[in-house]
């Protein structure tokens, strides 16, 4: 029975566009996550004195520790995007064509 | 060979991971009783232990002991998920790292960190729309039950005994430390907390002593850090110059140091953590506790929101403790300063709590030391004794005939074994230096769950076999990786060299459990194999919106 329910919301194109735009949304934000860290750990493994500089002549403020810091801040602002974006629009859509799929098999 | 390997454990000193649980580098001095310490602790057991007794009121069926009834709002989570994810090590580990080894400490830290927005992107959603009380709900959704739901109940009940093996040791020692009782007392009241917490509470009581810690732990710490940096009146640079004015690594301090010289090490460490965290059963089931998929997403932005937070707070507290507590002769044996500290390189926060607030705060820290290993060994008996009861009593051996009664019945039982295993394996290790097995506890996360569990959610072609295939490979090499490495192979056997040259396995196991995962799929042309990938379909239309999805209405 669910599984009618299923194929009609597959079938639906709204459905498809929703997964294709909330993928590429989640994949794009988590390579860039990886990428940025990765880096980062290249940099930590390759070049450690470059993390240990001052990011300007006598700054206390590392490259290490403001490039850390704007890791932790950013990645969490990223989350909050993904979620503003992900409970409000996606789900909306998603919401919508799970009614749509229910609604047309009551008799 | 494992058995062997772990009871002629030795001791040894190896310090300098993240991982290491506080007192595992071998036996501490017992210090005198603590009765501000123990006053506050008796008042948070006494608050859980009301929470548990409402909490027994209210566990009534298997969804309510396992995912407290699907009824955990998203903030709830997150604090819960906060509590659940940092342990006892992160207060007293991280802090001394950043003490003794500066920004190597913030590196761990961001490492910690990173797997979070990973989690929410590829993996929240999904969790919750497949999952109902266990991950393997979702990694044998639509392939052989009995066979997969078997591998994912081992390779959890390995790394929840690792973990809970590390969590214990490192209670009794802090406790002998912190509280001055008995090393065995300590051990035996943490076990018997833990069971009364999950065997009556179930996963209500469970959520709400990590809510309780992890506030009592965001509270203490900032705390601390904030009196400490008013002394450097709240001035980053004023604190920082100071710092390095005076540590022995000068400005370097915030310069990676050889922890994290070699390109393989690193990345295999951050990769450990990173995909660890999102293979952790206890922190996975903590996804089945919530209404639907927004308050899922919720429970990640609130909770890497709190954890992100507080590895800043670390940082400014290990800063500030160079300064504070590394000055201070009081604080160190003999009143040498430079010298060992009192209790142990893991104490140094807490000599920055007692420096900047006194013995109140001293013993306020402490409690919250003690009641982050409760939350913490409680997640795990939790999610150990749900892969005991729901998915090998009850889908294995009794084929998903079980009644809701027997497998809650099951479940409290295996609870009691868990907890007396756990006790008993506390005391066996008391001397022994286990910090290699929380490593090998995120090592097989990252190698045998994570990949399994990724795969059954993005890859059709995955099937039965090649599930199998992936996650006993990706088992047995991060055993295998971390038997040969220097922390067992060298430091626990006492072999001359390791066989393996790295200490972090996820780098070379997790590949393994990936590519076998792939290969057999690719070769199985069974005829279950094309059902098995026809059943994604309608995975990933309830993967993708819910519907069909264990509801907190459903139960």
């Amino acid at each position: 029975m669910s599984s009618a329910v299923y194929a009609r919301i597959r079938e639906n194109p709204k459905f498809q566009e929703l997964v294709a735009r909330r993928s590429r949304y989640s994949w794009f934000l988590s390579i860039l996550v990886v990428a940025v860290f990765y880096g980062f750990v290249l940099v930590v493994a390759f070049d450690p004195k470059l993390i240990g500089a001052p990011i300007a002549e006598g700054s206390m403020w590392t490259v290490g520790i403001a490039f850390g810091l704007c890791m932790f801040v950013g990645f969490w602002l990223l989350t909050a995007l993904y979620v503003h974006k992900a409970n409000g629009e996606f789900d909306a859509i998603s919401q919508e064509v799970v009614r749509a799929a229910w609604k047309e098999g009551q008799p | 060979m494992m058995r062997r390997a772990l009871l002629s454990l030795t001791l040894l000193g190896l310090s300098g991971l993240a991982y290491a649980k506080p007192g595992l580098e071998g036996a501490v001095e017992k210090q005198p009783l603590n009765l501000h310490a123990i006053a506050m602790f008796l008042v948070f057991v006494v608050l859980t232990m009301g929470i548990t007794y409402w909490a027994a009121s209210r566990t009534k069926s298997a969804a309510d002991f396992y995912t407290a009834g699907g009824g955990i709002t998203g903030f709830q989570n997150g604090l819960a998920i906060a509590g659940d994810y940092m342990s006892a090590a992160t207060l007293l580990g991280l802090t001394a790292m950043v003490y003794t080894k500066g920004y190597d400490g913030y590196i761990y830290m961001l490492a910690f960190f990173v797997g979070w927005p990973c989690i929410l992107f590829l993996m929240a959603d999904r969790l919750r729309n497949l999952g109902k009380f266990t991950f393997a709900d979702i990694t044998a959704y639509r392939l052989n039950q009995g066979k997969v739901r078997t591998m994912a109940a081992v390779s959890s009940l390995t790394v929840v005994c690792f973990y809970l093996i590390a969590q214990m040791v490192g209670a009794g020692q802090l406790i002998k430390l912190l509280f001055g009782l008995d090393y065995n007392v300590a051990v035996v009241v943490v076990g018997a907390l833990m069971m009364i917490y999950v065997t009556f509470g179930g996963m209500i009581a469970t959520t709400w002593v990590q809510i309780i810690k992890a506030v009592m732990l965001l509270t203490g710490g900032t705390l601390v850090m904030l009196l400490a940096f008013t002394q450097f009146d709240f001035s980053y640079t004023k604190l920082v110059k100071a710092a390095t004015d005076l540590h022995a690594n000068g400005f370097a301090l915030l310069t990676p140091g050889n922890l994290l010289s070699d390109p393989v090490t690193a990345i295999s460490l951050c990769m450990g953590l990173m995909f660890g965290t999102a293979g952790l059963p206890h922190i996975l089931m903590r996804f089945f506790t919530v209404t639907d998929a927004k308050e899922a997403r919720k429970s990640v932005l609130y909770a890497s929101g709190f954890v992100g937070y507080f590895f800043n707070v670390i940082f400014l507290m290990g800063l500030a403790a160079i300064l504070i507590v590394g000055q201070n002769p009081q604080f160190f044996e003999g009143g040498v300063v430079g010298g060992k500290l009192i209790g142990g390189g893991n104490m140094v926060v807490m000599h920055l709590a007692q420096a900047v607030g006194g013995n109140m705060l001293l013993g306020f820290l402490a409690a919250v030391a003690f009641a982050t290993i409760l939350a913490v060994v409680s997640g795990l008996a939790l999610a150990g004794a749900s892969a005991i009861s729901h998915d090998l009593y009850a889908r294995v051996i009794k084929k998903g005939a079980a009644t809701e009664a027997a497998e809650m019945r099951v479940s409290k039982i295996a609870t009691i074994v868990l907890g007396i295993v756990a006790i008993g394996l506390g005391i066996l290790f008391e001397n022994q230096n286990v910090a290699f097995m929380v490593g090998l506890a995120f090592g097989i996360a990252a190698a045998a769950n994570f990949p399994v569990l990724i795969l059954s959610m993005y890859w059709q072609g995955l099937t039965t076999r090649g599930a199998l295939a992936g996650g006993y490979a990706g088992l047995i090499s991060a055993v295998l990786l971390v038997v040969c490495s220097k922390s067992v192979w060298v430091a626990v056997l006492g072999n001359p060299a390791p066989l393996f040259p790295y200490e972090q396995p996820a780098i070379f196991a997790m590949p393994i459990a990936f590519l076998a995962a792939w290969l057999v799929s690719k070769l199985d042309g069974s005829a279950q194999a094309r059902a098995e990938m026809e059943a994604f379909e309608d995975q990933f239309v309830r993967a993708q919106t819910g519907y069909g999805a264990a509801t907190a209405a459903a139960h």
